[in-house]
């Protein structure tokens, strides 16, 4: 079930998604970090931060909207504690950074690409550019690669860059040409897309933060199509997917739309083991249809119909 | 802070699911969990079968265990139906199967020595601290019980603690039971009487953050377990925050599911739940936190 995503190799294709597994070490009692395909940890800024007030989530249906702020305890903790934490423990770490300024994103790759075992840095740009009257860095395709660029120079060359991007545009493949133009070594596709939930009894928004981004099987068609367009536009660029991703036919889902490895994100939060079980569900779906390996069914679903010898021997 | 990540996932069958009062009391056979509670932690269920579309579990305090018998350990909860998912498990019943994560969290500190204790519990609030009462009194502490509710039928468990404690007050918002007002109305003289120098408790953030600041007044200590909107449990969402001093005197948005739910009540910032004080670590400046 090995994979390679931008020259690295994963034990499995599928991975944990930032900020649904903290810095792994909480979902040791119900998985081996080790066995799965990489351990994506919480976006982490430079300096410690509180999040945003409660409440933080608001479960909607298939899904969740969350606005938890970028809590976290700063690169320095990270890099610290969490970082040669996992790295002991044998898991691929890859590690998100997000920043509020393009220096912000320079520094934080500067400190991660000095760190021993990062297998990938993933570069969450869904945030707030406070140079640019706070508009989301990862909606404006010229500002997107800027901060990839930043990062990049920051980071070893044989470390890829994954830019993280958002669904929340009007031509997801623009923003993908800019970030792969930028330097990016590959995406991960997608982040959660903007949200809202009233609550009840107020009748006002029901997060703390208003508004507050969606996640869950409630996505997964909209992120489904993302990758299906920037595969189809750019076949060469390795895409990871991401977007509720729950089962392991869910996963088979993105491969087949061009993406070479998953994310399990949302679905971690109802069943942690999630990671390793879609993987398991992953291996019995490909079995299923004789393929060897992942790889096989990446992007199969662009081919013309009939021509892929991969159909499931069981009806569905 | 330290934890220890001994938690299982079991696939959990239900033995019984009864209603009491107007709570309900539900039973899962969860061979594992039941050996590793202590008093004050809490499980974690997913709710709405295999293909629900309710994605968040539902946590709560663990009421009872059993760790042998004719069935295997044994877990019990006992739950208020506050929308879908708990309307679900309140339609569980004996043979049905339910995803059960536990036990989380940290339990309730004990003392050291033979001391006098004080148990608050709010509504169904009440059913952790039926474990507790359990170690303290094999520790040689005496065991004096609040129950509060708004009304008669939301007490919990009032039959066990006039069975169990050395004392048991009741309150209710509406008089129906016991004296008529809040648990803060009875605690004063009862800490007088007692002369407890720990004070227990568990239910609603109003009442935990009226029993913390009774308890400072006396000069006691106060141990709370909150209940705060949780959706994984097991310390990966970041959803159930509360604005928490540490020992090191900064004040910190903490997990209560990880942390908590069992705080010290003299360190949670009672006020300002809800929101993150000025001087939190990590705290944002003026504009706020995007």
């Amino acid at each position: 079930m090995t994979v390679e995503v931008a020259g690295v190799r994963y034990p499995t294709p599928v991975m944990t998604a930032s900020g649904c597994a903290a810095a792994g070490r909480e979902l040791t009692p119900f998985l081996d970090l080790a066995a799965i395909g990489a351990v994506v940890t919480k976006s982490v800024m430079l300096d410690a931060r509180s999040g945003r007030a409660t409440p933080r989530m608001v479960e909607t249906p298939s899904g969740m909207l969350n606005s938890i702020g970028l809590q976290g305890p700063g690169i320095d903790t990270f890099l610290a504690d969490d970082l040669p934490w996992l790295v002991k423990q044998g898991a691929q770490p890859v590690v998100s950074i997000a920043g509020g300024s393009l220096g912000e994103y320079a520094e934080l790759a500067r400190r991660v690409g000095m760190a021993p075992g990062v297998a990938a840095v993933e570069v969450n740009i869904s945030c707030p550019n406070v140079e640019n009257r706070g508009l989301v860095f990862a909606c404006d395709p010229f500002q997107a690669a800027r901060v990839i660029s930043a990062t990049r120079r920051g980071i070893p060359k044989d470390i890829p860059v994954l830019a993280k991007l958002s669904p929340d545009v009007t031509d997801i493949v623009t923003v993908a040409e800019a970030v792969m133009e930028g330097g990016a070594s590959g995406l991960s596709m997608v982040n959660t897309t903007l949200g809202l939930a009233i609550d009840p009894v107020t009748l006002r928004p029901a997060l703390g933060g208003v508004t507050g981004g969606l996640s869950g099987p409630a996505i997964r068609p909209l992120a489904l199509r993302c990758v299906w367009q920037v595969y189809a536009a750019m076949p060469e660029v390795p895409i990871i997917g991401i977007g509720g991703i729950r089962t392991g036919f869910d996963a088979l889902e993105f491969l087949a739309a061009g993406a070479s490895a998953v994310q399990v994100g949302t679905s971690t939060f109802h069943d942690p083991s999630s990671p390793a079980r879609v993987a398991d569900e992953l291996r019995s779906e490909l079995a299923l249809r004789a393929a060897v390996s992942p790889r096989e069914v990446v992007g199969v679903a662009h081919r013309p119909a009939g021509t892929s010898a991969l159909r499931a021997e069981v009806s569905m | 802070m330290t934890v220890t990540y001994d938690p299982l996932q079991v696939s959990g069958r239900v033995l019984s699911n009864d209603r009491v009062g107007a709570y309900h009391h539900l039973t899962v056979v969860a061979p594992g969990i039941a050996e590793r509670t202590r008093p004050g932690t809490f499980v974690a269920m997913a709710v709405g079968g295999e293909h629900t579309g309710m994605l968040l579990r539902r946590s709560f305090s663990i009421y009872r265990t059993r760790s042998s018998g004719v069935y295997g350990g044994t877990v019990e909860v006992v739950f208020a139906v506050a929308g879908k998912g708990t309307e679900w498990l309140a339609g569980l019943r004996g043979g049905d199967i339910l995803d059960v994560i536990g036990p989380l969290g940290r339990p309730f500190t004990l003392p050291r020595q033979p001391v006098p204790c004080v148990l608050v519990g709010g509504g169904y609030g009440t059913a952790p601290l039926f474990g507790l009462a359990d170690r303290l009194r094999e520790r040689g502490c005496a065991v004096h019980m609040v129950l509060g509710a708004a009304t008669e039928t939301r007490l919990f468990g009032l039959l066990e603690a006039r069975r169990t404690s050395q004392s048991v007050e009741v309150s209710t918002d509406d008089g129906s039971l016991g004296v008529r007002g809040q648990v803060t109305t009875v605690l004063p003289a009862l800490l007088q009487r007692t002369g407890a120098p720990v004070v227990y408790a568990c239910g609603p953030m109003a009442m935990l953050r009226a029993v913390a600041a009774v308890a400072e007044e006396r000069g006691a200590r106060s141990q709370c377990a909150v209940e705060e909107a949780m959706a994984c449990g097991v310390g990966v969402c970041m959803t159930c925050v509360l604005p928490v001093r540490g020992d090191d005197g900064h004040v910190r948005m903490v997990r209560s599911c990880t942390d908590g739910p069992v705080f010290r009540g003299d360190r949670v910032l009672w006020d300002e739940v809800g929101t993150v004080p000025a001087g939190t670590v990590g705290a944002p400046g003026a504009g706020g936190q995007r």
